[in-house]
């Protein structure tokens, strides 16, 4: 093929939301290998690792995240249904979740205030901006949750959305050896932790431990998702952040 | 087939959970609405199905892969993290772990007295 007809060719592609499509699949299949050949080494987080090449990818090619966007949005979208899916685990972890109700609810509500507070209050310290604050609270939750609260008290959804990956992608790397480390060996508790800070990240890591670990974790990626969304706006504006 | 009924059952119930939150104006996101309209269904039918056991089933066992498009959004926003990087990261590692740790114990500690008979209630 000539020189032109391959830059036609470009052009076409580059235009036709099918390769965002195909690269964001092909990146993830292949930083999943990749993980799965390092023994599930948590440090080769697929998904940190499929971000790094896609962004790579579109510096290299010069080409806009929106471009890019028009693409992947098909995968993006799909959270939105994940979400509703959640209540399905927690149907059947439900008569676990009556049982030990109260201890759940006081669980998640101290986790879903450290989480908010530790962040912003952090931040805040070190002279972040108050647009950066905003965005940053809602990070323990899962995406499509955390940017919807993100637009309600004035963050930046898009920057929001990193915040929550990059967090989940902490939660899973260092949830586990934490936990290890603290002597906390009940899967209930490692589960509930883990989908508190982590949200659907630490709950896919939680998943490859135990079936209950994972369970747990996406009861509490769920309830949290619920708390923050009701609590935030009002903790907020306790802070004075937000009017 | 099975799995088209299960993926329509969830999107549809994603549809009323917007809905219901644009004439309510809660400030809940939709699909969160429509998790607990979706739970509470399944409650007071008693039973889940198997078309939406299966679709959940594999929408969540992909559940990483979803977070990969928005992840890359933080080449949009390289400016910002550039110039605050230091609030930023310290932030999220921090917030993270304390989050980790505190909730663990916190859930530990009140299985343990729990489990001594503290709570008179249950």
């Amino acid at each position: 093929m000539t020189e032109t007809g391959l830059s036609t060719l470009w052009v076409y592609l580059s235009a036709s939301p099918l390769l965002g499509l195909i690269i964001t699949l092909l990146a993830y299949i292949v930083s999943y290998r990749l993980y799965e050949a390092a023994n599930r080494n948590p440090l080769l987080n697929p998904v940190a690792l499929a971000m790094l090449i896609l962004m790579a990818l579109l510096f290299v090619t010069d080409t806009p995240y929106s471009t890019y966007f028009e693409g992947a949005q098909f995968v993006h979208f799909l959270l939105g249904p994940a979400t509703v899916a959640l209540a399905v685990p927690l149907y059947q972890q439900f008569s676990k979740l009556r049982a030990l109700w109260p201890v759940i609810l006081a669980s998640i509500l101290t986790g879903v205030f450290v989480a908010t507070t530790s962040a912003v209050g952090i931040a805040w310290l070190l002279g972040g901006t108050p647009e950066t604050l905003l965005s940053l609270a809602p990070k323990s939750v899962t995406t499509p949750v955390a940017m919807g609260i993100s637009e309600t008290i004035g963050g930046l959804p898009s920057l929001t959305a990193v915040m929550v990956v990059v967090t989940g992608i902490l939660g899973a790397v260092f949830g586990t050896r934490i936990f290890d480390a603290m002597g906390i060996e009940r899967d209930d508790v490692r589960g509930l932790a883990m989908g508190v800070a982590a949200h659907g990240i630490g709950t896919a890591r939680a998943f490859q431990v135990s079936h209950q670990m994972g369970a747990f974790s996406g009861l509490a990626m769920a309830l949290s998702a619920m708390a923050t969304a009701l609590l935030l706006p009002w903790l907020l504006g306790m802070l004075g952040l937000v009017s | 087939m099975s799995f088209l009924i299960g993926i329509t059952v969830l999107l549809c119930y994603q549809l009323i959970g917007e809905v219901l939150v644009l004439l309510s104006g809660i400030p809940v996101p939709g699909p969160v609405v429509g998790m607990v309209l979706l739970l509470l269904t399944l409650l007071a039918r008693g039973k889940s199905a198997e078309s939406l056991d299966g679709a959940s089933t594999s929408l969540l066992s992909h559940l990483s892969l979803l977070f990969v498009p928005a992840g890359v959004g933080a080449m949009l926003h390289f400016q910002r993290i550039g110039s605050e990087w230091l609030p930023i990261s310290v932030a999220l590692v921090l917030s993270t772990l304390l989050t980790l740790v505190i909730t663990a114990l916190v859930m530990r500690s009140l299985l343990r007295w729990r489990a001594r008979g503290g709570s008179a209630s249950d």
